[in-house]
């Protein structure tokens, strides 16, 4: 009880520099939470992004960029697949499904990406759940101008059922590469979080016929999805086309794939979680500072309270249990800065990638990190408190003058 | 038994720029009863808070003995002495040095807590026995100097401590206060049955008191300063 009252005075009679250093801790422990849950969910979330695909068939060249374009809607295509290599795969015994894609358009910046009906009819959005199209909307028909619209577009763009849009060449907007060609919004997605939220769908056909492009290659796609009978299957395809093959890129295991996207970003994840602990130890500091520069005004009170009969290690306890508490109060702050900080990194990953990132999900670090914030802080309270701790008694009853 | 006992008490510091220690206490022998109330008379400089501080066990002394209550203060360790304070003495410093970011009602049962235990009751009890009771809650600095002594004197016997020092207890205050708190010092005490060491320099105050002592002749080392 006296500890808690000395504790709780402390911190009243130092208000402003409490409040101060809690928040510098909140707003440090919100960092490091969400640096950590970001690089975590964002690596569990890519990884797992591949909706029921297990590979995916695209020109010679790298798999992760094979993977970006063709699943993530990111990056430029590698090149081209004949329409027969996408044959040859449809009807492969060892494949249970695949889904040609052609890019090259956009619409307002956002990718139009051409397909077949079939991508939302017999593939999954992603495991265990399909597309679903909103209210009112139909999906496109093979052969026709007609689009369905990812449910972010729609929404940023304002694209509804009934709606007709010219397409613009290119993956990036440009007002000068309008094409002639006129589509109907058939339908809007409801959202699948995932990649395809960020897309306008059109019929295969209508991407590689659309005005203005080369007839040479209208047949061509620009990558084929796939999903396995076995995953025996895509070791047979992977040797077929990586090993014995030199045309085309079989990108198999897609987790795999995706792993060298984050191995590859290794060092920006280790400085970034370097920079969250220097945030954090700074922090730290400023507690030992704001209580080691306010002992000074506090001696008196110190020698006042030994003269009544406290014990040093009573002094010592109060005020390692001060800079306890002070961290204390600045992981609730963290609580707060976390999940607004994951809300707009969330934000901006969705609205630059398609995947999106749960808020509110539970990890242990939101315990770990105040927990071991709290002991960092009472470790830094003891420096002032074997301050308090050596100050002398009979000297400091006097007061200033 | 004596409440207060002092053999042979030696202590000495070094001054400020200087070599060898300077003897500022040095006692052969005193004592003070149970309920036995004593005024210590000393000029500025003469060694009264010091000795204050040795019999409060706040300073260590260099040689000589301290017994409180029957036990020896000068054999303990530090946190002996501050358990044996805690629970044994009263200190009313001159300055009654009370925690200023604490309430009246904190002060006292802060007083309490390092000794026998917090016990609100008798804590609201002392302070209406002091005049306090609609002021609980007050912070010292919206008290009047009058009142903020008489938080320092409940705060000082909260504990019912055998013995109360009291330093310059009304140095601060005005002639009416300055008798109504002696009063009230000398009053508990009695009520308790607590010796009473009262240091000052007021020819008022020490002619209230039946027993009388000058430390310039107590004082072995105060005596050769005035000798010097």
């Amino acid at each position: 009880m006296t500890l808690a009252l000395l504790v709780r005075r402390s911190l009243r009679q130092h208000l402003l520099s409490t409040v101060v250093t809690a928040l510098s801790l909140a707003m440090a422990g919100g960092l490091l939470m969400s640096v950590w849950v970001v690089r975590k969910q964002a690596r569990e979330t890519f990884t797992g992004q591949t909706g029921a695909w297990d590979a995916v068939l695209g020109a010679r060249g790298a798999k992760l960029q094979l993977v970006l374009n063709a699943l993530f809607h990111l990056e430029a295509s590698a090149g081209n697949v004949a329409f027969s290599d996408f044959e040859a795969i449809a009807t492969n015994r060892a494949v249970a499904l695949a889904v040609p894609i052609a890019v090259g358009d956009n619409y307002l910046g956002y990718r139009i990406v051409g397909t077949r009906t079939n991508l939302f009819t017999e593939a999954e959005a992603s495991p265990g759940r399909r597309f679903v199209l909103g209210k009112g909307g139909r999906l496109f028909e093979d052969g026709y101008r007609e689009a369905v619209v990812g449910s972010f577009v729609a929404a940023r763009i304002g694209l509804k059922v009934g709606d007709t849009f010219k397409p613009y060449h290119g993956l990036n907007f440009n007002p000068k590469e309008q094409h002639e060609d006129e589509y109907l919004v058939t339908g809007i997605l409801e959202p699948s979080n995932t990649p395809a939220d960020r897309v306008i769908w059109i019929p295969l056909e209508g991407l590689q016929n659309m005005t203005g492009h080369a007839a040479a290659t209208a047949t061509d796609v620009s990558a084929v999805l796939v999903k396995l009978r076995s995953p025996i299957a895509g070791q047979q395809l992977d040797l077929m086309y990586n090993k014995q093959g030199n045309r085309l890129t079989f990108a198999w295991p897609l987790g795999a794939v995706l792993s060298q996207l984050f191995d590859k970003m290794g060092w920006f994840d280790k400085v970034l979680e370097l920079v969250a602990y220097l945030v954090v130890l700074v922090a730290a500091g400023s507690v030992l500072a704001s209580i080691y520069n306010s002992m000074s005004a506090r001696r008196r009170d110190i020698a006042i309270l030994r003269a009544l009969g406290a014990r040093r290690s009573t002094v010592f306890s109060a005020i390692v249990l001060e800079a306890a508490a002070i961290a204390g109060f600045g992981m609730v702050g963290a609580l707060g800065f976390h999940f607004a900080f994951l809300s707009v990194a969330a934000g901006v990953i969705r609205s630059q990638t398609g995947v999106v990132l749960s808020v509110w999900s539970w990890d242990p670090i939101l315990v770990v990190a105040p927990l071991g914030l709290v002991l960092l802080g009472a470790l830094a309270g003891i420096v002032p408190a074997l301050k308090a701790y050596r100050s002398p008694v009979a000297e400091n009853l006097v007061p200033e003058s | 038994m004596p409440v207060l006992e002092i053999e042979e008490l030696k202590k000495a510091f070094v001054p400020p720029g200087g070599t060898a220690p300077v003897p500022v206490v040095d006692i052969g022998s005193f004592s003070l009863e149970a309920g036995e109330q004593v005024a210590l008379s000393g000029s500025s400089g003469s060694g009264k808070t010091t000795l204050l501080h040795l019999v409060a066990g706040i300073l260590a002394a260099d040689s000589g003995r301290v017994r409180v209550a029957g036990t020896d203060m000068t054999s303990l360790g530090e946190a002996g002495r501050d358990r044996l304070r805690a629970e044994s003495i009263g200190y009313i410093f001159q300055t009654f040095n009370l925690l200023q970011g604490y309430s009246c009602l904190e002060n006292v049962l802060l007083g309490m807590s390092f000794g026998p235990g917090a016990d609100l009751a008798h804590a609201r009890s002392l302070l209406g026995r002091v005049g306090l009771a609609d002021r609980l809650d007050y912070l010292p600095r919206q008290l009047s100097t009058g009142q903020q002594q008489r938080v320092a004197v409940a705060r000082a016997v909260a504990n019912r401590p055998r013995l109360v020092l009291a330093d310059e207890p009304t140095g601060n205050l005005d002639p009416s206060n300055a008798r109504q708190a002696l009063e009230l010092i000398r009053g508990i005490c009695t009520e308790n049955n607590a010796a009473l060491l009262l240091v000052s320099h007021d020819p008022a105050v020490l002619a209230s008191f039946q027993r009388v002592v000058s430390l310039s002749e107590l004082n072995r080392a105060a005596r050769k300063e005035v000798a010097l």
